[in-house]
């Protein structure tokens, strides 16, 4: 470039919103409109390894996926009604997400181990979390509110890319434990879910190097909903992000995020290739974040109305409702039931997120230290007897 | 090098598994700090196959300092890792392991260099076992050669202990002898909590007897705990000076000048900077009245200033005269040829002293 030519001014995000999933490379199988994509069709972009993986997802699965995907929304709707009630201080919905997050945890096994960002509540539904304990978090009743090792799903991580380190270090782990390549039920690996925004994070980039250099058995899930809060993507890249994982040395793939039939084929060959002792992979997932970051945020502030409605013409949920209902394996007494389970969850939400009452003050000073540590216990003493003096106070007048 | 990793890596080797066996004939040994900690470091790694040390350039050349030197070819390349030159890394992936079951003894090459690493050190170590509400355990040990006065170019004569003393959660220590070097590497790896591990580089050569039959299940009842407890290094009845790491050698020489003039001052080594023994040195300053305290990092809202505040608190009507602080000055460690007049001299130490008595 000369120095009298103009300097390129960063890439504006695009106005027309062409289907980003219509570029070469991003594994899709069933069209936005639920149609299954011809085996030629597939063949030609060279995902015929996972077609056939597709394949093999029963009706079962197909059927089971979609409840799932319907319940998340219905919860994450609830949620969100509860912020806006004053129940709940915040909300991060993942609203439009849910083939991503259900397709690829469906992929996992029961002893794989995911480190989750902060808004993959689909995940945690996949993993047998009970949806309610995500609530303790953003009630402000714990910081965490579940046990991290009972579903194989750490704690939500809200310092952005921070955990992509904790699951490459886990999965150093299970190398260590002789938990990879065994060809048996003993093989594990582990999956980080991050978003577009984190990619620009140095942990991110270096949990990369670290996978890479050590071969560890671990999933880079990447779900570019297109939007970092009010940044879209090409403030962080100006490539597809896909493209990050080669210049790593990470195998890395391309799916489209709202066609859950594809995401779980595309995870499925990762895991297995990790368990398998074929270390990482990098997936982006292609999808868009339909809600608000979190209800603390206003989208009309930043993005088109268009935009948003060019992607709800992509929902994940009616993509796969018009599959089942393509290929007869659904009535509507199917459809029916699952109304009625999703009623019934959010009446459940809605009382057990009520329930939730703050701890006791004093519980602040537990789980800081595994064992004495003598501040904590003084200032814990201190406290105790500062809070006390206020009831004989009310005893004595 | 390329690797791939297989469960055969992973086997401890055999010299690993007989060097826990094997009992130096002579057990009591003069050796240097960084011989100290080495000795330490081995008797973990032979002791539990969990713990593994991880940092740059550990490996083949054994550390910048040689802390790990004959580590890696004892126990291998996936217990002894060359980890990438990436700090943040290297921490958040000590979580990931630890997650998982194991004991990662990092090393941050130097003082200035630890801070790529300072949030995942603060957000996610610190607090996890908090934010699990105690579900998650956090045994990771910090290796952080520390302090000035070896000739150092920029970056590398820091002492930041104050920076992670504020953050909950952390325990803090750092050896002045290499006796202690011994053990108190073994109990921060026996710790359940993260340990800021802070060797005091410009120490590291120097020499004192260690006895190597002490491991870390041979520490006695208070198992780990112990390596809270601050030592009285010099018995006194007018003054208390209390240091740790590098400035402990310092305080005893002048408790030793400050005795040719008449004056009995009693040295403290603090040896944990979180938490800090508070009660050994009230028991102490109780009984002088007056208290120095001596460390390499700034005094602006070091170590020092809690201890005057604390020890104000507990020991008002006893004190005879404020508490005063020796050690760096408000400003970025400065070059290393002037690095003696920003250090806590002995001369410094000795004026703290004067004021304090003639008060």
């Amino acid at each position: 470039m000369s120095s009298t030519e103009t300097p390129a001014t960063p890439v504006d995000h695009e106005l027309s919103w062409p289907d980003p999933c219509e570029i070469a490379g991003t594994v899709r199988l069933v069209a936005p409109d639920g149609s299954r994509l011809s085996e030629d069709a597939v063949a030609l972009s060279g995902h015929a390894v996972y077609a056939a993986a597709a394949a093999r997802t029963t009706p079962d699965e197909l059927r089971a996926m979609y409840r799932d995907m319907v319940l998340v929304r219905a919860f994450d709707r609830e949620a969100t009604s509860l912020q806006r009630q004053g129940e709940l201080g915040l909300w991060p919905e993942c609203r439009g997400q849910e083939a991503a997050q259900i397709g690829s945890a469906h992929a996992l096994r029961p002893r794989d181990h995911v480190f989750p960002s902060y808004r993959e509540h689909g995940v945690a539904h996949v993993r047998g979390l009970d949806l309610r304990e995500i609530l303790h978090l953003f009630r402000g009743t714990e910081h965490g509110g579940w046990d991290p090792t009972a579903h194989g799903f750490h704690i939500y991580t809200l310092v952005i890319g921070s955990h992509t380190l904790h699951a490459t270090g886990y999965a150093m782990g299970i190398q260590r434990d002789g938990d990879v390549g065994t060809g048996t039920d003993r093989d594990r690996a582990v999956v980080a879910y991050f978003g577009d925004g984190a990619t620009a994070q140095g942990d991110v980039n270096e949990a990369l190097v670290f996978a890479a250099t050590t071969n560890a058995p671990v999933v880079f899930f990447c779900q570019n909903n297109h939007w970092a809060i009010s940044a879209p993507t090409t403030v962080q890249t100006t490539v597809p992000l896909v493209e990050r994982g080669a210049g790593f040395g990470v195998p890395s793939i391309r799916v489209d995020g709202n066609d859950v039939v594809a995401v779980k084929a595309v995870t499925e060959a990762a895991l297995e290739r990790a368990r398998s002792g074929g270390g990482p992979t990098f997936i982006e997932a292609v999808t868009y974040r339909m809600g608000a970051h979190t209800t603390s945020d206003d989208p009309t502030r930043y993005r088109e109305r268009a935009e948003e409605d060019a992607w709800s013409q992509r929902d994940p949920i009616e993509r796969l409702g018009a599959l089942l209902r393509a290929e007869g394996l659904v009535d509507d007494a199917f459809f029916a039931g699952i109304d009625a389970d999703a009623t019934e969850l959010t009446a459940g939400v809605r009382a057990y997120c009520r329930s939730l009452t703050p701890p006791p003050a004093e519980s602040m000073f537990d789980h800081v230290y595994a064992a004495q540590h003598t501040l904590v216990d003084e200032e814990r003493a201190w406290y105790g007897q500062y809070a006390s003096s206020f009831e004989q106070a009310a005893a004595g007048s | 090098m390329t690797t791939t990793h297989t469960a055969a890596d992973a086997a401890p080797t055999d010299a690993a598994a007989t060097t826990a066996a094997t009992v130096p004939a002579e057990t009591k040994q003069r050796l240097p700090l960084a011989r100290a900690i080495n000795a330490g470091l081995r008797r973990a790694l032979a002791t539990d196959d969990h713990v593994m040390l991880m940092g740059e350039d550990i490996g083949r050349l054994g550390g910048v300092f040689r802390v790990t030197d004959g580590l890696q070819a004892e126990f291998g390349t996936q217990r002894v890792v060359d980890s990438p030159l990436a700090e943040s890394g290297i921490l958040g992936t000590a979580i990931g392991l630890a997650m998982a079951g194991y004991r990662p003894v990092v090393e941050i090459q130097f003082d200035g260099f630890v801070f790529p690493a300072f949030d995942q050190i603060t957000t996610q170590l610190a607090k996890l076992r908090y934010r699990t509400g105690g579900r998650l355990e956090m045994p990771v040990v910090i290796r952080i050669p520390y302090g000035g006065s070896i000739g150092a170019i920029e970056h590398h004569s820091e002492s930041p202990e104050a920076l992670f003393a504020h953050t909950a959660g952390l325990r803090i220590v750092t050896p002045a002898t290499a006796a202690d070097g011994y053990t108190m590497i073994q109990q921060a790896i026996a710790s359940p909590d993260p340990v800021i591990f802070l060797e005091p580089k410009s120490r590291y050569w120097d020499k004192g007897e260690v006895d190597l039959r002490e491991g870390a299940t041979e520490l006695g009842p208070d198992g780990w705990r112990s390596l809270h407890v601050a030592r009285t290094v010099r018995a006194g009845s007018d003054l208390t000076i209390a240091a740790y790491g590098p400035t402990v050698a310092t305080a005893l020489a002048a408790a030793q000048v400050a005795e040719q003039e008449g004056r009995d001052v009693e040295v403290i080594d603090l040896r944990s900077v979180s938490p800090i023994d508070f009660d050994t040195l009230t028991e102490s300053v109780m009984r002088t009245g007056h208290l120095v305290v001596v460390h390499e990092a700034p005094v602006f809202f070091g170590s020092g200033a809690e201890i005057a505040a604390r020890i104000t608190e507990r020991c008002f009507h006893a004190l005879e005269a404020p508490v005063l602080r020796v050690g760096g000055f408000h400003t970025p460690y400065p070059a290393s040829s002037i690095e003696a007049e920003y250090l806590p001299s002995l001369d410094r130490v000795l004026d703290a002293v004067d004021r304090s008595l003639a008060y």
